[in-house]
């Protein structure tokens, strides 16, 4: 197991060296110049010459990327361009934000998903089977920066319940959760979606089995053959699922941290791009990029306490 | 005369499907008594697992529903029984194992934990003491590994090794009756021959009643006591072990009989019965083994079906000896309804 740990971490490398690589190209190749969008469309063109050799932008773009990388070898994402923050430090205010906001939008997914897909599996065919598929196909089908809009719309303008937009400085209390519930919802409403009809055809698949029966035939109980033996050989394919969806749950919060305006590394990544910030929008990438790939780690390690077949030496 | 241990009575059992339905059992008599193992043969998609798994009330319902009759447990229809009533008996005074130990063992939890199951739902025992008796059970069912065992999970174990684990999870609660359905079917030979070493001395140490499934009635012979022989949801024949060998009287019996390749003759081709078994969306209004019966006799079979019922005094056979079929409800015929060797010497030359 340790071996594996270490051959993944090993592949980590260049996959982020990939990643980066291809981010720097994407933000160069683009068209607009960070000189410019500082100095604003009226500046003087010296002014812009000397401002782009002042933050370095004349080197050619390789030139710029390896010393880029030789900066965050050494844990050092250099400075932003427009503000002259250290860019670790910009993204180390913003990210518990988002990581908060991701978590719990995971933490939603799960708590609507999985008990909606069971009982659509178990009472198949029942008014509860097809309330949950309508459920799911609801929340699916409905874009998560529009439920966002209509949710402040509803909640906070017309009812106004919660506050518009913002994060709460604590946490765990009443405050937190009146900022924190639409964005969470918004985000994760649609992986709910997703995720009952996922836990429902693979409940299905599992009720089914012959090794089901012989639960049941051993009178231990329906509750008990549902959650000993149905939920575990369940959570395989939903380990897949939710593997797959983290990165989605980070990009979705791109968006939906800039529609309720909170403080994340999402909102920061939008506005460092509108302003040609290079150094933030690499630095952003980079931090999304090792999130996705340790999750995606720690989902293959979650495989082996749900599935004793599945071995990594 | 008492109770016997299990009766089941007329049972009719009807599958749903999109088209038409199935009638799946069509009056399904089989009495198994105390301590005896009552074996039930037949083809497959005759009704044998249909019949046991009507016993637990395992059937999946959709689409199987039970439309009649009684299934005594004990003097008890269990057909009153809630699904949460069954669970008391199920595991508990009436254990199953079934045909493929492949599929039929949960793969992702320990093999402890699967034997010790029933007896945590139905004996009052913690969970060390389970696993115990599931070590000491195991070990009386041929695995002397044991108490690594318990730890492993199912994809370690080889089929024979997890038939002796599903048969020592049906024992661990000694239950009165052991469902055995086609035990043997998913191993190979030398597998098969010592499960069924097992299944013959436990059912002796253990004073239990086993229902014995299988198409291979060589392994049949090899257990049972008594036999009840089904075809298409229906009972052909009943007797004892020794008789069914002597004297088979149903047409199917026979035939099935003279499928079992014999080391002593040589044989062209290896007899079979011609067709298969027929399916039927509606009540069958006759004998179901009509249309592939060698001794069909015309309307009688084709119109009425046929009770069970002792063979009449020409024959010599035990008294619980019953067929359903025509050719013995025949008042007429004395001789034996089959051509007898000489018949056949008589036409050949």
């Amino acid at each position: 197991m340790l071996k594996y740990v270490i051959r993944r971490l090993l592949v980590m490398i260049p996959v982020l060296l990939g990643v980066t690589v291809l981010i720097t190209l994407l933000i160069n190749l683009s068209p607009g110049d960070p000189a410019r969008a500082a100095l604003g469309a009226q500046a003087d063109a010296q002014a812009v010459a000397n401002l782009r050799q002042e933050i370095g932008l004349d080197q050619p773009v390789y030139i710029r990327y390896i010393e880029w990388v030789a900066g965050v070898l050494q844990g050092d994402l250099g400075t932003s361009i427009v503000t002259g923050e250290p860019v670790n430090q910009m993204i180390m205010e913003r990210l518990p934000a988002t990581l908060e906001l991701s978590i719990v939008a995971i933490a939603i997914t799960f708590v609507i998903a999985l008990p909606l897909g069971v009982i659509s599996a178990v009472r198949q065919y029942t008014w509860m089977d097809t309330g949950s598929m309508v459920f799911a196909i609801f929340w699916l089908s409905m874009p998560s920066f529009w439920l966002g809009l209509i949710l402040i719309l509803l909640f906070s303008v017309e009812l106004g319940i919660t506050p518009i937009s913002g994060r709460s400085g604590t946490i765990f209390t009443v405050e937190w959760l009146s900022y924190l519930a639409l964005p969470a919802f918004a985000i994760g409403a649609r992986r709910a979606g997703l995720l009952t009809r996922l836990t429902r055809s693979s409940m299905l698949e599992i009720i089914n089995e012959e090794y089901i029966r012989t639960a049941k035939g051993k009178g231990i109980g329906g509750r008990a053959v549902i959650y000993t033996h149905a939920m575990k050989n369940a959570m395989i394919p939903i380990a897949t699922l939710v593997g797959l969806q983290i990165p989605m749950v980070l990009s979705g919060s791109v968006i939906i941290e800039y529609v309720f305006s909170w403080p994340g590394i999402g909102r920061l990544l939008v506005d460092s791009v509108s302003r040609r910030d290079y150094p933030v929008v690499q630095g952003i990438v980079l931090v999304y990029a090792v999130i996705v790939l340790f999750a995606n780690l720690i989902v293959d390690i979650a495989y082996t306490q749900f599935d004793p077949r599945v071995t990594y030496d | 005369m008492t109770e016997p241990l299990l009766a089941i009575d007329d049972l009719n059992v009807r599958f749903r499907t999109e088209d038409e339905p199935v009638y799946a059992l069509n009056g399904v008599d089989i009495t198994i008594e105390h301590n005896e193992v009552m074996g039930i043969i037949g083809e497959s998609g005759c009704g044998k697992s249909v019949t046991a798994l009507s016993v637990l009330q395992l059937l999946q319902s959709p689409p199987a529903e039970i439309i009649g009759g009684e299934i005594r447990y004990k003097g008890e229809n269990l057909l009153e029984r809630s699904d949460s009533e069954m669970d008391e008996i199920r595991g508990n005074e009436i254990s199953m194992i079934y045909q493929d130990p492949m599929k039929a063992l949960n793969p992702v939890l320990t093999i402890g934990q699967q034997v010790t199951e029933p007896l945590l739902a139905h004996r009052d025992v913690t969970k060390d003491e389970a696993i115990d008796e599931a070590i000491e059970m195991l070990r009386a069912c041929g695995l002397a590994d044991a108490e690594r065992l318990v730890d492993e999970y199912p994809h370690s174990l080889s089929g024979g090794m997890r038939q002796r684990v599903m048969i020592a999870m049906g024992l661990i609660t000694k239950p009165d009756l052991l469902i055995a359905d086609e035990p043997t079917t998913a191993l190979d030979v030398t597998t098969q021959a010592k499960i069924l070493d097992l299944l013959e001395d436990i059912s002796d140490e253990f004073d239990m009643s086993i229902m014995y499934i299988s198409h291979n009635l060589a392994t049949v012979s090899e257990v049972a006591d008594r036999i009840t022989v089904m075809y298409a949801g229906t009972v052909a024949e009943r007797c004892t072990m020794n008789e069914l060998f002597e004297l088979p009287l149903h047409p199917y019996t026979r035939k099935l009989i003279e499928s079992i390749p014999k080391l002593d003759t040589v044989h062209e081709r290896l007899p079979a019965i011609e067709g298969s078994v027929p399916t039927f969306n509606e009540p069958p209004s006759g004998c179901p083994f009509a249309s592939r019966c060698p001794q069909y006799i015309g309307s009688a079979c084709d119109e009425v079906v046929p009770q069970a019922q002792p063979p009449g005094e020409a024959y010599d056979v035990e008294a619980e000896h019953t067929v359903a079929c025509h050719l013995y409800t025949d008042a007429s015929s004395e001789k034996p309804p089959w051509t007898t060797e000489e018949q056949t010497h008589d036409s050949a030359y």
